[in-house]
């Protein structure tokens, strides 16, 4: 019975939602404690009051025996509590090893002692195996690298607390594997670890107990092997929720999107899409597994017109489609929901309502001689839209800022599909979506599916394309290394093309450097 | 034609770009530490006028010159704390807030000077800092026509600029100051409080802004008259982009600037009119921003004020 961090009926209301409801939480010595929950579920604000961003409204804190009140992060520090946040808290212009001691500078005379700073950087990176170099700029990182830094930072004051704050998220599968190697690492030093997250595989991956919030309050704590997946999801979600997707054969029909040795470059004239042939037909999801980086995102940027093309040809309903405009493509019977839903998606300031109708806003029935706003076609549009898509809370006028990530790509979602296009691309369409709007997301695309639209699904995760699709091609490096009927993919081929196997080489069996965690 | 060439390397030119730099070099400091902090500072000119001001009064009213410098740096530092406090405490819009101040600036000094002196358009001469000679210096050849001879605000201003370097890249001082500037949050969660690094950095501000309007009405001239500082505040903050909010940077660009309106006076008997030079440092800083000559990009947080939690 060793408790370093006990934090009693800890409650905190922000102006429109009681965001911590009377939660307990603590933390044992030296374990890996998951705090998981749906988005908005109240886990971030219960560990920034632990960090002293935000001021509690009612409860106590009790560290290492002691009571503690922590008005600021500086105090924090000095409790030995460290925390990485979701988006990084690096400053990218400065170089890692200022980066590192920034708060805490180490000085000879009035300067600033560099030299020493890159010294202690170098040894404490050695000591817990985190490989970085302290002279490297910060901005020239690699997001898992980057992480890195982070860790090191908290490390750097000498924290024996450590808070992660989704640390997955923007990871690939590669990182996350060596993430959780660094952590159990930390742990076996006897480190202890809050590790916040939505994903529920990367609990039993990694956690030793696990605290489950729901709607700001906390529904239980569980010892991790003693729960599984299932059981989790219902305690986040509160209801019954089917991990597996209901559905049944596909009936494919004839061939609506058609890719000929489509080339596309990025912006500083690399070839990301190189010579790519690709053919969806209507009635069937085709699902391109890949690491992110290979392409993905620049081969559907050239299909929805975002991204001219360098070479080769798109076919939509055997219409030339290559390099129209992207409006024309939408009118000529395309859905699209972007990978990033705040860059591409949506105009977070705008009301739901306004989201709704984004794109379709100059045509019938919205626009009154493609002129004037017909408010009432607009609303109705939308009551209709949130009905249908249980986008909550259900108020059209709100912006779509105040909105959780699931809701906010139930918007995009339910904007996309309601217009029945033949073609529809989701990428990564349930990224930052807890797991209650994953579950009817999928049902949906299935539902698309079966109304006759081709689907082209791009996700990064494995599941998801597995649960989904009834072809499977994958991306590495610009091309489509094979196409598969789903009912011939295993997660571990899968794994192996994806890091650039050869599909004659794969024997089956394990694969050590395959991207899942289990 | 070998007349001209003679001119552009006139040692006469070249020590007068000096001058002509020299307010210019203290105004830019200023901006790059307010920028540095994340506060736009469009106030330069604002500040520098009320420093030219207060430093030719508090030079009448106590006969020491040195006193004046003092006076324009407090002076400064209010302007700039008023800056400050409607920019960080209140949020509101930092260019604004900077409008505002010039031209309050521009009011404030001409009721001011009606008001003690009765007098429209110029004060009374009152006394100056005299030039001085640095010994060695002056022996050098060329360099020494140049620079051997100078007002001490013109050394003080090279000083400054070392000085400011330093500050900014060697201190954990600057090193949080650049923090603030580009990522405010990031500071905030190692303990760095970014409310009083950006008070400090405005007041600072203020403070070089008020010293570059000294130069002008008790250095460079005796006495102070309307508008005195005619654009160079804005000419400060085209040499701060232009010098990529570095130091050295805003040195290069305020000596070239100096050098052009140098250069200008004399050139006006060969031909070129005043008013294409004028436009000089201008066009300038646009093809900077634009990114002809390599990307100015400024620190990312600057314009945006820090709300807590």
């Amino acid at each position: 019975m060793d408790k370093i961090l006990e934090m009693r009926a800890i409650t905190k209301q922000f102006p429109r939602v009681l965001a911590n409801d009377q939660v307990d939480f603590d933390l044992q010595h030296g374990e890996i404690h998951a705090l998981v929950g749906e988005n908005g579920s109240g886990k971030s604000t219960l560990m920034n009051i632990l960090y002293g961003l935000y001021q509690s409204d009612g409860g106590e804190i009790v560290v290492r025996g002691k009571q503690v009140q922590v008005t600021e992060p500086r105090v924090a520090i000095d409790l030995k509590i460290g925390m990485v946040f979701q988006h990084f808290m690096l400053v990218e212009p400065l170089t890692v090893a200022e980066n590192i001691v920034l708060g805490s500078e180490l000085r000879k005379g009035p300067f600033l002692d560099s030299k020493r700073a890159i010294q202690e950087v170098a040894e404490l990176s050695r000591q817990y195996g985190l490989k970085i170099d302290p002279q490297a700029k910060v901005a020239d990182l690699s997001v898992g690298v980057q992480q890195r830094v982070e860790i090191l930072k908290a490390l750097y004051r000498g924290a024996e607390i450590l808070i992660l704050d989704e640390p997955t998220a923007v990871l690939t599968p590669q990182e996350v594997e060596d993430l959780f190697k660094v952590l159990r690492a930390l742990r076996a030093g006897g480190t202890s670890i809050v590790f916040i997250t939505h994903k529920i595989k990367e609990v039993l991956a990694l956690s030793d107990r696990v605290s489950v919030l729901r709607r700001g309050k906390k529904v239980g704590t569980k010892v991790t092997s003693e729960t599984n997946e299932q059981d989790l999801a219902e305690m986040m979600v509160g209801r019954v929720v089917l991990l597996n997707v209901r559905k049944g054969p596909a009936h494919p029909g004839p061939e609506v999107l058609k890719i000929e040795q489509l080339s596309v470059m990025d912006q500083f004239g690399h070839g990301k899409v190189n010579g790519v042939d690709l053919s969806v037909r209507s009635g069937e999801v085709l699902g391109i597994a890949g690491v992110e980086g290979n392409g993905q995102s620049e081969l559907v940027e050239a299909i929805a017109g975002l991204r001219k093309t360098a070479a080769g040809k798109i076919h939509l309903g055997g219409q030339d489609i290559t390099d129209w405009s992207p409006l024309k493509i939408r009118d000529a019977g395309f859905g699209y929901v972007p990978e990033d839903r705040h860059r591409r998606g949506l105009v977070l300031d705008y009301s739901v309502a306004d989201n709704l109708i984004l794109g379709l806003h100059g045509k019938h029935p919205f626009a009154k001689h493609g002129l004037w706003r017909d408010d009432r076609a607009i609303s109705e549009n939308a009551e209709r839209v949130i009905e249908e898509y249980d986008i909550r809370p259900p108020v059209a006028s709100q912006p779509a800022s105040s909105l959780s990530g699931g809701n906010q790509q139930k918007i995009v979602v339910g904007r996309e599909f309601t217009r029945d296009p033949r073609l529809l691309i989701c990428a990564q369409p349930t990224r930052g979506v807890d797991v209650g709007a994953i579950e009817f997301i999928h049902q949906q695309v299935i539902t698309q599916r079966d109304h006759g639209a081709a689907v082209l699904l791009v996700s990064a995760e494995l599941d998801e394309i597995l649960s989904l699709s009834d072809r499977v091609a994958v991306m590495y490096d610009g091309h489509i290394v094979s196409v598969m009927a789903a009912s011939e993919v295993t997660e571990h081929k899968l794994g192996f093309l994806m890091l650039g196997g050869r599909l004659e080489d794969y024997q089956g069996g394990e694969v050590t450097s395959h991207a899942k965690q289990d | 034609m070998g007349e001209v060439l003679a001119l552009l390397f006139n040692t006469a030119v070249f020590a007068a770009a000096l001058r002509m730099a020299t307010p210019l070099i203290f105004a830019a400091l200023g901006g790059i530490f307010s920028e540095r902090s994340g506060v736009v500072n469009i106030a330069l000119e604002g500040m520098m006028l009320i420093g030219a001001f207060t430093a030719m009064f508090v030079s009448n009213q106590t006969g020491h010159p040195w006193m004046g410098v003092l006076g324009a740096m407090v002076a400064g530092v209010l302007i700039g704390l008023l800056h400050a406090v409607f920019c960080i405490h209140y949020r509101a819009n930092q260019v604004v807030i900077g409008t505002a101040i010039n031209i309050f600036a521009g009011g404030l000094t001409v009721f001011l000077l009606r008001y003690f002196f009765g007098a429209a358009g110029t004060s009374p001469s009152v006394a100056t800092i005299s030039d001085i000679t640095i010994p060695v210096l002056n022996q050098i050849p060329w360099i020494g026509r140049v620079i051997g001879r100078q007002n001490p605000l013109v050394y003080l201003a090279l000083i400054a600029v070392v000085v400011a370097h330093l500050v900014i890249y060697k201190t954990s001082w600057g090193l949080r100051l650049r923090s603030v500037g580009e990522h405010p949050r990031a500071a905030d969660t190692v303990g760095v409080n970014v409310f009083r690094m950006r008070y400090v950095a405005v007041a600072l501000s203020g403070a070089l802004a008020g010293l570059g309007g000294t130069y002008l009405s008790i250095a460079h001239l005796s006495r102070f008259s309307e508008g005195m500082t005619a654009g160079r505040g804005f000419i400060a903050l085209a040499a701060v982009i232009f010098g990529k909010w570095t130091p050295f940077g805003a040195l290069g660009a305020c000596l070239f600037f100096g050098y052009a309106d140098a250069l200008q006076m004399r050139l006006q008997d060969v031909g070129i009119p005043t008013q294409f030079m004028n436009m000089l440092p201008y066009v300038l800083t646009m093809v900077a921003l634009a990114g002809f000559i390599g990307k100015s990009v400024g620190p990312k947080a600057s314009g945006q004020p820090y709300i807590k939690g």
